[in-house]
């Protein structure tokens, strides 16, 4: 039995990066076991599924089972109704992380990793302040299990570092407010990802209509902290768009979820333990998008244990500062980029976004250069351009 | 003090995402607010997608 087992890892959390980790970690020769509260790996599904072909092929080739639709096209419309459409350089997918989720787990069990869900952890065993396993309770029967490392993947809620001492709060501002409906019966273009821009739609964020194939699709939004606080909710921002756009569709599932889209944390360890994916605030703070990046800091991370543990070196914090610099340069120099680029884009209010959006629509799509783009942009609203001069100094 | 409406809750964790104090808990269908270590911020509140949650007075004597 697993409970009596000592383990040199234990992933609390069974999402893409806790079993990335997994999967990486055993075939590297550890033993690891994870932990998931929910009955299922993969469900519900608090996500939107998109994810690009570069970020999903980094770690496997797409299998047919897990995509939904290919995207090769964008359309953005406008507060004003102002639509523009362009081609993707790199093409999208909306997975399905049912059976995506599923298949990573089951990967990693086939490296050797064990994964036991309906394991609630609620603390850890800590000796001499390192981490040294975890506490939890298991069909009603609480239990304590060793584990030379602990793995935090236990995402936007991140207790598994508050226990271990780091500071993983997310502010509000920096929080958004998720919901999410997989509809059906809706006129909908199968390889166009589709996104609405305005603060009456979902002010400091966005709202998204990705296709799933069979006049199905993801409807959702995600509204600031910073707004959230006016008190009208996400959902009552979705229900008055599906109201006026898809008055007649069936809704098969509501999800709802919190996306921490905030600079990864300044401190991803402690002694024993490494944080990562969601937990560590690894989305794209720019996007949302948290599936490949929170996979990265995974494997990151599994890299890390592997090479403490066959050099024999101690999980000290000192020690584990390798996963940190391994994600800096990954992805996390980039993302306090992208942080940025949030912020600024933040700062726009509809007036902006229409004046943009006309700009650019005036020009021919094929004309539609990045450089061209961006000077449309900067002549509509100026000041955008001491956005990104802040932007590229990090003032 | 913070209230927890009904069945409402979807268990997604954004309310605990927020919390500075670290006193709310979500198992699999089951949420728990710690109403001794809450702080009444009411960050919960504001973040929750779905107003599930909402501050009550708490009488004073
Ligand atoms: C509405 C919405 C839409 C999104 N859309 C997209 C998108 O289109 N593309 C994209 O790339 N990203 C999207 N994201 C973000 C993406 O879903 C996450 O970044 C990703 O799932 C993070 O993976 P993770 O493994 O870090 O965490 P998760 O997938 O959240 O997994 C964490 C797991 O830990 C478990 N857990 C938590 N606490 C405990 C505990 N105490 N004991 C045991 N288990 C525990 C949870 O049950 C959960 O299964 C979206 C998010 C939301 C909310
Ligand atoms: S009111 Fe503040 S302290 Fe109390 S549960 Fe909500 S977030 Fe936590
Ligand atoms: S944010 Fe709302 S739906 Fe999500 S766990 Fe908290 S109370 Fe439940």
């Amino acid at each position: 039995m697993w409970q009596q087992q000592q383990f040199d890892c234990i992933v609390v959390g069974g999402g893409p990066a806790g079993t990335t980790f997994a999967q990486v970690a055993s075939r590297g020769g550890l033993s690891v076991l994870v932990l998931e509260k929910d009955r299922d790996i993969g469900m519900p599904v608090r996500c939107g599924e998109a994810i690009s072909d570069k970020g999903l092929r980094y770690f496997h080739d797409p299998d047919p089972r897990w995509i939904q639709s290919t995207i090769d096209r964008i359309k953005l419309t406008a507060p004003n109704g102002t639509e523009i459409e362009f081609d993707l350089n790199d093409k999208g997918y909306i997975l399905d992380r049912r059976i995506f989720d599923y298949d990573l787990a089951h990967m990693a069990v086939q490296e050797g990793a064990m994964v036991v869900t309906k394991a609630y952890v609620n603390g850890l065993i800590i000796d001499n302040d390192m981490v040294c396993g975890v506490k939890g309770n298991y069909l009603n029967t609480p239990f304590e299990i060793q584990a030379k490392f602990v793995i935090g993947a236990d995402g936007v809620e991140s207790r598994v570092g508050r226990w271990g001492g780091l500071r993983t709060q997310v502010k509000l501002k920096d929080m958004e407010s998720g919901i999410q409906k997989t509809v059906s019966g809706i006129e909908v273009q199968s390889n166009k990802f589709e996104f609405y821009l305005s603060r009456e739609w979902a002010p400091g964020g966005y709202l998204w209509v990705f296709p799933k194939g069979n006049k199905s699709a993801n409807i959702g939004l995600a509204i600031s902290g910073y707004y959230a606080k006016e008190g009208k909710s996400a959902q009552k921002f979705l229900d008055e768009f599906l109201q006026w756009k898809y008055p007649e569709c069936s809704v098969l599932t509501t999800v709802v979820g919190g996306i921490p889209v905030d600079k990864t944390l300044k401190c991803m360890v402690a002694d024993g333990l490494m944080l990562v994916g969601d937990a560590a605030h690894t989305v794209n703070p720019m996007t949302g998008g948290g599936i490949s990046s929170g996979m990265m800091s995974g494997m990151a991370a599994a890299e890390t244990a592997i090479e403490l543990l066959h050099n024999k070196k101690e999980p000290t914090r000192a020690n584990l500062n390798s996963y940190e610099k391994k994600w800096r340069k990954l992805r996390g120099k980039k993302h306090e980029k992208y942080y940025r680029i949030k912020e600024a884009i933040f700062r726009f209010d509809d007036d902006d976004l229409n004046r943009i959006a006309d700009g650019i629509a005036a020009v021919k799509e094929e004309d539609r250069s990045l450089r061209k783009l961006f000077s449309i942009a900067v002549s509509k609203k100026p000041t955008l351009l001491i956005d990104v001069m802040r932007l590229f100094t990090g003032l | 003090m913070i209230q927890i409406e009904g069945n409402k809750c979807d268990f997604c964790g954004c309310c605990v995402g927020v919390c500075p104090v670290d006193c709310i808990e979500v198992m699999e269908s089951i949420i728990e607010i710690d109403d001794e270590i809450c702080i009444d911020c009411d960050l919960c509140v504001f973040i929750c997608p779905i107003d599930v949650l909402s501050s009550v007075a708490t009488a004073t004597i």
